[in-house]
């Protein structure tokens, strides 16, 4: 089983989210793993008012098109642009320079400690 | 559904191979990355299991008889030791399967279906048989099909394998070109090395008895890493075949699919004939002959993407409205990747007559937008 990052909370859609005023958001290694190479990546606007668990972006791989959910509500302050230049920082760094938005919390859906993810990733 | 497994699929899984279902069977999808394995393949070599191909051999003093009546291909031509890409069409000419057929031997021939296919092509065979002084079987348990595919391809073959010019079949490997084959050995063991593939790139695809596999392709690993082989998976191998141009049955090929849809017309023999000359009634032939003649009613074109959202096989080809929008469809994309080699979307779809001129600005419906693409000669990408 892997090991996630602690610090970290999870979605069952493969989210992560730190606890940062705004919070960061990007997906998680197993996701990238699933995915494969990421070749482009689709984010929300900065400033638009998003729900927990509602489809927001769009993440394509060589071999497939995933859609990116977002595991909390808020408003959109940051999107990674260096990401979006540069796609293969979310397969290379899905924890770090990999992150896809920022975001001001303003409510949660279910998120999962980082053993929690780990049972439910597998 | 459950999957055959191959008889390397130990050593994918001791390589940390991502599996995936394909024509029945478990086999990698990638060990590390798509684009890594891909981009291998283009500047030293991949090390790929095809163990999934079928295998069919077919023998017997009629047997190229035999199979000018059951393929479109003209096989009493075929010289020993070399190798034919061909189509096997049912009597409307819809394609059952493409399929190459090696001459191994007098009399003697051996055909590779599509492992999706296999059990289709084989029975079409055995019914086609009747009446020929020939034997048709299924071989492909008893083997293992394993590619070196790359520029570094006959360097590693040489590390690897050995010349013995009482199994050769009377070629070298110095002299074997393009779709030809001959026998070499590995160690005491005889495999069946011919200079085919399907990436666009100088390689070969080796057959070895299933007991020996192993060992083949922990040779060919270990032998290749040098000069930068790595193993790759069904996702580089689908990547490469695109750039290079080369159909999928199942993509651009289908029983609702003629060879001329495809634009394989060349490959098929309307005026092959029989040993005294008559001409040959193979099957699907009087079908495949009037739609030679007809006008198209859909082409398969290459497109290029001049955005970066690649098309995906299903979307839409449109026309773009006046303000950029989606308009009107004009085909349908069959296949699509962002290009690892080009660095920008490729695509191949069946088109409209009307649009399918080189240069034609069409769009491609990705998912409600109208993404550019133009029409583009294939291959995308051609070894230099």
């Amino acid at each position: 089983m892997a090991d996630y990052p602690s610090n970290l909370r999870y979605s069952v859609e493969h989210e992560w989210i730190d606890d940062g005023t705004p919070a960061t958001v990007g997906v998680t290694s197993y996701a990238v793993e699933a995915l494969g190479d990421v070749v482009y990546l689709e984010l929300p606007e900065v400033g638009a008012e998003i729900e927990a668990g509602s489809v927001v972006g769009e993440i394509e791989s060589t071999k497939s098109v995933s859609e990116l959910y977002t595991p909390v509500s808020g408003k959109v302050v940051e999107v990674n642009e260096t990401a979006v230049d540069d796609p293969a920082l979310v397969n290379t760094e899905p924890f770090g320079a990999g992150w896809l938005f920022k975001i001001e919390v303003s409510g949660e859906g279910q998120l999962l400690s980082a053993e929690e993810y780990a049972q439910h990733a597998g | 559904m459950t999957t055959t497994k191959s008889p390397l699929h130990d050593e994918h899984v001791a390589l940390g191979a991502h599996l995936t279902e394909f024509g029945g069977w478990d086999m990698p999808l990638r060990y590390t990355s798509d684009l890594a394995e891909h981009r291998a393949v283009r500047e030293a070599a991949g090390l790929f299991d095809l163990s999934h191909m079928g295998g069919i051999s077919v023998t017997g003093p009629e047997a190229a008889a035999f199979l000018d009546h059951a393929l479109v291909g003209n096989f009493s031509a075929l010289r020993p030791m070399r190798a034919r890409y061909t189509m096997i069409c049912a009597d409307d000419g819809g394609v059952l399967d493409d399929l190459i057929v090696y001459h191994n031997g007098t009399d003697e021939y051996f055909a590779v279906p599509n492992a999706a296919n296999a059990d289709t092509v084989l029975v079409a065979l055995l019914e086609r048989a009747a009446g020929f002084d020939v034997a048709v079987r299924d071989i492909s348990a008893g083997l293992a099909l394993i590619a070196v595919q790359g520029p570094r391809a006959e360097e590693i073959l040489r590390e690897v394998l050995t010349e013995d010019a009482e199994i050769s079949g009377g070629t070298s490997l110095d002299d074997l070109r393009y779709y030809a084959c001959l026998g070499m050995r590995f160690g005491e063991e005889i495999v069946l090395v011919a200079r085919t593939g399907y990436t666009g790139e100088d390689g070969f695809e080796i057959w070895v008895d299933t007991p020996h596999a192993v060992a083949l392709w922990r040779a060919l690993l270990a032998g290749g890493e040098p000069y930068g082989l790595v193993p790759a998976g069904l996702a580089a191998r689908d990547s490469l075949r695109l750039e290079a141009g080369m159909p999928l049955y199942g993509n651009e090929l289908d029983t609702t699919t003629t060879p001329y849809d495809a634009g394989a017309g060349r490959i098929v023999k309307l005026d092959k004939t029989s040993d005294d000359g008559t001409p040959l009634e193979f099957v699907g032939r009087d079908a495949l002959a009037a739609r030679s003649e007809a006008d198209p009613e859909r082409v398969l074109v290459g497109l290029r993407g001049t955005g970066r959202r690649p098309a995906r096989s299903g979307y839409a080809v449109v026309r773009t409205t006046d303000d950029g929008e989606v308009g009107e469809q004009v085909g349908t994309v069959t296949s699509g990747v962002p290009s690892p080699t080009l660095g920008h979307p490729i695509a191949m779809a069946y088109v409209r007559p009307e649009v399918a001129a080189d240069g034609t600005e069409l769009a491609v419906d990705v998912r409600g937008r109208a993404e550019p693409f133009v029409v583009t000669a294939m291959p995308f990408y051609r070894r230099g």
